[in-house]
């Protein structure tokens, strides 16, 4: 598959410091034209630092940059792109307010020679790529009111048929569900016979098996291995980027689960009761009791994100009702929700967080009015949070920082401390382990078991099978709104799941 | 746990904020207004010599008081990236009503209703907090953009100031009020006392209290402090009632420190004050900032605006050079919001 042409990229002994901490260390990385190369490697192990240094980001660092074969300097991402590298980020940076048509040219729309842009000409452009990953969205509908998954493989639409000869995808399938998953690989292979180079960096091995014709993983600053994906497995590499086999988590994935029988001798916490919502939501009816922790599965769009915002009061059911411990509850805010005793954690961490705070404060935000009345009381609120960072090890475990500073892991693990301080009755969970590492993975959920054990009701949504998996106890899945299925006290498996969605 | 252990990985831990290159970046919010400050005073020292005297820094504190007081309730305003453009039509609306309320000399043309003097202040105070109340209502309810909903509140308290005065001027206000606007204890003014004391209280609700602390929250970050369980509305509702009370008492005051109550008698205040608060560095993005930096704001636009009487200089040239300090502080608050944003990158 690989040919013998000289690399489109070849980068020789690269170091990059940061102040004084060593992001990468003396890494080498080739990428050929027609190659899908596969990064894997924990967060924090420097897969983003090299991508970043690639894609003209960072631009100080020590060791050869070689495009084509000849060395290269880049100033800026202008350089880079000019040289013909385009990167996907992990984060959605699409123009909500725009078109589909004018998102998919953004900064390169095709204008006649008066230098209007052509908008019939774009649309049918952006028509017929779009529809090369399967989607069959109009071009001239405003892009915020697509589902996310959507969105985002516009974005990816955007790089891959920019003309880019080196593609950098950092984390793109998170949001997609698996038949969009299918629609933008066969969308690369395509770019892979025309010669195009495409590195592709996921934190799920099996996409990357899958996709990938070559895999390199990185730990701690260094390149690990380097392996054509035929030659591996799932187990090896995780194995090479944790540095040790991590067995429990391995068979949550792959192994079936038994559920066990609901715990029916103790108290229901919330109960929802022909929930619906416009078209989002249609009568959804489910009770959850202390000590129990309920999965939401389905596809991006299934309805889940609106559902666990109107259990946490963000968003007003038309219909239906909500009673927390047998009592009807409207709430008017989210304020009410948290008095309530609803914990709540959206899917998005920015959404979530104060990235220019420090981390106590952060922590601290939710039980303010707990610890004091009026007057704030700095060293409780930094009591408080230093407790919690060593018991849910969040590093570097300093709670003076900004929160910014912290790794995605380390600062979802704040998401979750900030309710952990006075434990809620019932906590909702949005996709609690996107885009983490497995480290982080794991720690997180044994933080959410802990925390049932301890009684509290919990409701992990999830479009990732894994996560449900791995957390509930009962799973109920919804597709287009609806309940349509309830695992309980049964085998289930990753494939049934899917199935049912 | 799950595991008991964790991987050293000095690699994942990120670069503290390290450096006194990098501590200066991210401080350029408060060190450039304050080099500001220093840079005019040390210029307009040498340039005149009748501008470094004590008499003269009381002239610019007594200057300063009307725009500090109503700046105090600009900076919650803006701390948690809103703004208020009524704040100088709410101070004259409330500043009249106290005179119309109070027994005016026969001579005045007004149809006013007399009052015992607390009783006016108290009417004047529940005017300005009904209109703070109005400009919270159409924000948090009705969902209009700060910018929009005060910009007609605006019209609708000078709409009510022309109504109470009908194009007449009032010069009695109660004895409180002209005592703290225009008298002054032990060769202080009171005015400059007040305003001390509105900052000062401004200050600690901002840093030391559960409130204050929520405001820069609610500005950090408007989102998150939603999903964090806040009362974001009802936390932007009472930012928009503090600023209009504040503004009704800059307002009165001032009204008893000029000597008469009539239409557009502040309409500089509301270029001073949002001036004030933005020069001092507060961020326009909301939830940096704070009173301090608003303090340094007033001296800067108070050594500015007094140093340039006493330099020989024309009279319209000093409004644009006004502008253009304005515009440079405009810049490096957006410019320090930038460098503060590459820091924790």
């Amino acid at each position: 598959m690989l040919d013998s042409r000289p690399p489109l990229l070849e980068l020789q002994d690269i170091t990059k410091s940061f102040g004084g901490v060593t992001a990468l260390r003396g890494v080498d990385f080739t990428l050929r034209p027609g190659e899908i190369h596969g990064l894997v490697g924990e967060n924090g192990a420097g897969k983003s630092t090299l991508m970043k240094i690639i894609a003209g980001v960072h631009t100080g660092f020590s060791g050869r940059f070689l495009l084509d074969g000849r060395e290269v300097h880049f100033n800026s991402t202008r350089d880079a792109r000019a040289a013909g590298i385009a990167m996907v980020h992990q984060e959605l940076s699409v123009a909500p307010d725009l078109t589909v048509a004018e998102n998919v040219f953004l900064g390169n729309q095709p204008t006649n020679a008066l230098g209007l842009v052509q908008w019939r000409r774009m649309a049918r452009e952006a028509a017929e790529q779009l529809k090369r990953l399967g989607i069959d969205a109009d071009p001239m509908s405003r892009l915020g009111d697509l589902p996310i998954g959507v969105q985002q493989l516009i974005e990816i639409a955007r790089v891959l048929f920019s003309g880019a000869r080196i593609i950098i995808l950092d984390e793109p399938t998170s949001a997609l569900s698996p038949p969009e998953v299918e629609r933008l690989f066969a969308a690369l292979r395509k770019l892979r016979e025309q010669g195009t180079g495409i590195i592709f960096i996921s934190h799920f091995i099996e996409d990357i098996l899958l996709i990938s014709d070559e895999v390199t993983v990185f730990r701690n600053g260094r390149k690990i291995m380097e392996t054509p994906a035929a030659d591996t497995s799932k187990a090896a590499l995780i194995e090479a980027m944790i540095g040790k086999g991590r067995d429990a988590l391995e068979d949550s994935y792959t192994h079936d689960i038994t559920l066990p029988a609901p715990p029916l001798d103790k108290p229901v916490v919330v109960e929802a009761d022909g929930l619906s919502l416009a078209r989002n939501l249609k009568r959804v009816s489910f009770a959850v009791r202390a000590g129990e922790v309920l999965g939401v599965y389905g596809f991006m769009g299934c309805g889940q994100l609106e559902l666990a915002r109107i259990l946490f009061g963000k968003l007003a059911p038309d219909a239906g009702e909500l009673r927390i411990s047998g009592e009807r509850n409207r709430f008017k805010s989210t304020a009410d929700a948290r008095r309530a005793g609803i914990a709540f954690v959206p899917e998005s961490r920015r959404d979530m967080l104060f990235m220019q705070e420090p981390v106590y404060k952060n922590i601290s935000i939710s039980i303010l009015d707990r610890i004091n009345a009026v007057l704030l009381k700095p060293s409780r609120e930094r009591a408080l949070a230093k407790r919690q960072v060593e018991q849910l090890q969040i590093r570097p475990a300093d709670v003076e920082i900004d929160l910014g500073l912290l790794s995605g892991g380390n600062q979802q693990k704040v998401a979750l401390a900030k309710w952990l301080s006075h434990p809620p009755r019932l906590l909702v969970l949005c996709e609690p382990t996107r885009g983490m590492d497995v480290g982080a993975k794991s720690d997180v959920i044994g933080i959410v078991r802990q925390l049932r054990d301890q009684g509290i009701a919990v409701i992990v949504l999830s479009t990732e099978p894994e996560t449900v998996l791995s957390l509930a106890d009962r799973v109920i899945v919804l597709k287009r709104g609806e309940v349509v299925r309830e695992f309980a006290g049964e085998t289930i498996s990753k494939d049934r799941l899917l199935e049912a969605a | 746990m799950a595991h008991g252990e964790t991987v050293p990985m000095p690699e994942a831990q990120p670069r503290r904020n390290g450096g006194v290159a990098s501590v200066l970046r991210s401080q350029m919010r408060n060190i450039a207004p304050f080099l500001t400050l220093i840079f005019l005073t040390a210029f307009f020292a040498i340039a005149s010599p009748s501008f470094a005297t004590l008499d003269n820094v009381g002239n610019i504190l007594t200057q300063v008081s009307v725009t500090g007081i109503i700046a105090v309730g600009l900076t919650f305003v803006i701390l948690c990236a809103e703004i208020d453009l009524s704040i100088a039509a709410i101070a004259n609306v409330t500043g009249i009503a106290v005179a119309y309320f109070t027994l005016q000399d026969s001579y005045v043309n007004i149809a006013n209703v007399p009052m015992p003097g607390f009783v006016a202040i108290l009417l004047a105070l529940a005017l300005c907090a009904l209109l703070g109340a109005v400009n919270a209502f159409g924000l948090t309810v009705i969902g209009i953009p700060s910018f929009i909903m005060t910009l007609a509140m605006m019209q609708i308290a000078a709409g009510i100031s022309a109504m109470l005065v009908r194009g007449q001027i009032a010069y009695k206000v109660p004895p409180l009020i002209t005592t703290l606007g225009s008298g002054s204890i032990a060769g202080v003014p009171w005015i400059v006392i007040v305003a001390a004391l509105m900052l000062l209280l401004g200050h600690l609700v901002l840093t030391y209290t559960r409130f204050g602390r929520y405001v820069y929250m609610v500005g950090g970050n408007r989102e998150a402090a939603e999903y964090s369980g806040l009362n974001v509305k009802l936390i932007l509702g009472s930012v928009m009632v503090i600023s209009a009370v504040c503004s009704g008492i800059g307002g009165m005051l001032g009204v008893a420190h000029f000597g008469s109550a009539q239409q557009n008698e502040f309409d500089t205040y509301l270029l001073d004050s949002i001036a004030a608060v933005v020069v001092g560095g507060t961020s326009l993005f909301g939830g940096r900032g704070g009173i301090g930096n608003t303090i340094v704001g007033l001296f800067v636009l108070g050594v500015l605006n007094n140093g340039l009487d006493h330099v020989n200089i024309d009279s319209f040239l000093k409004i644009l050079i006004r502008g253009l300090i304005l515009l440079a502080a405009l810049v490096i608050n957006v410019y320090a919001q930038r460098l503060r944003a590459k820091a924790a990158d």
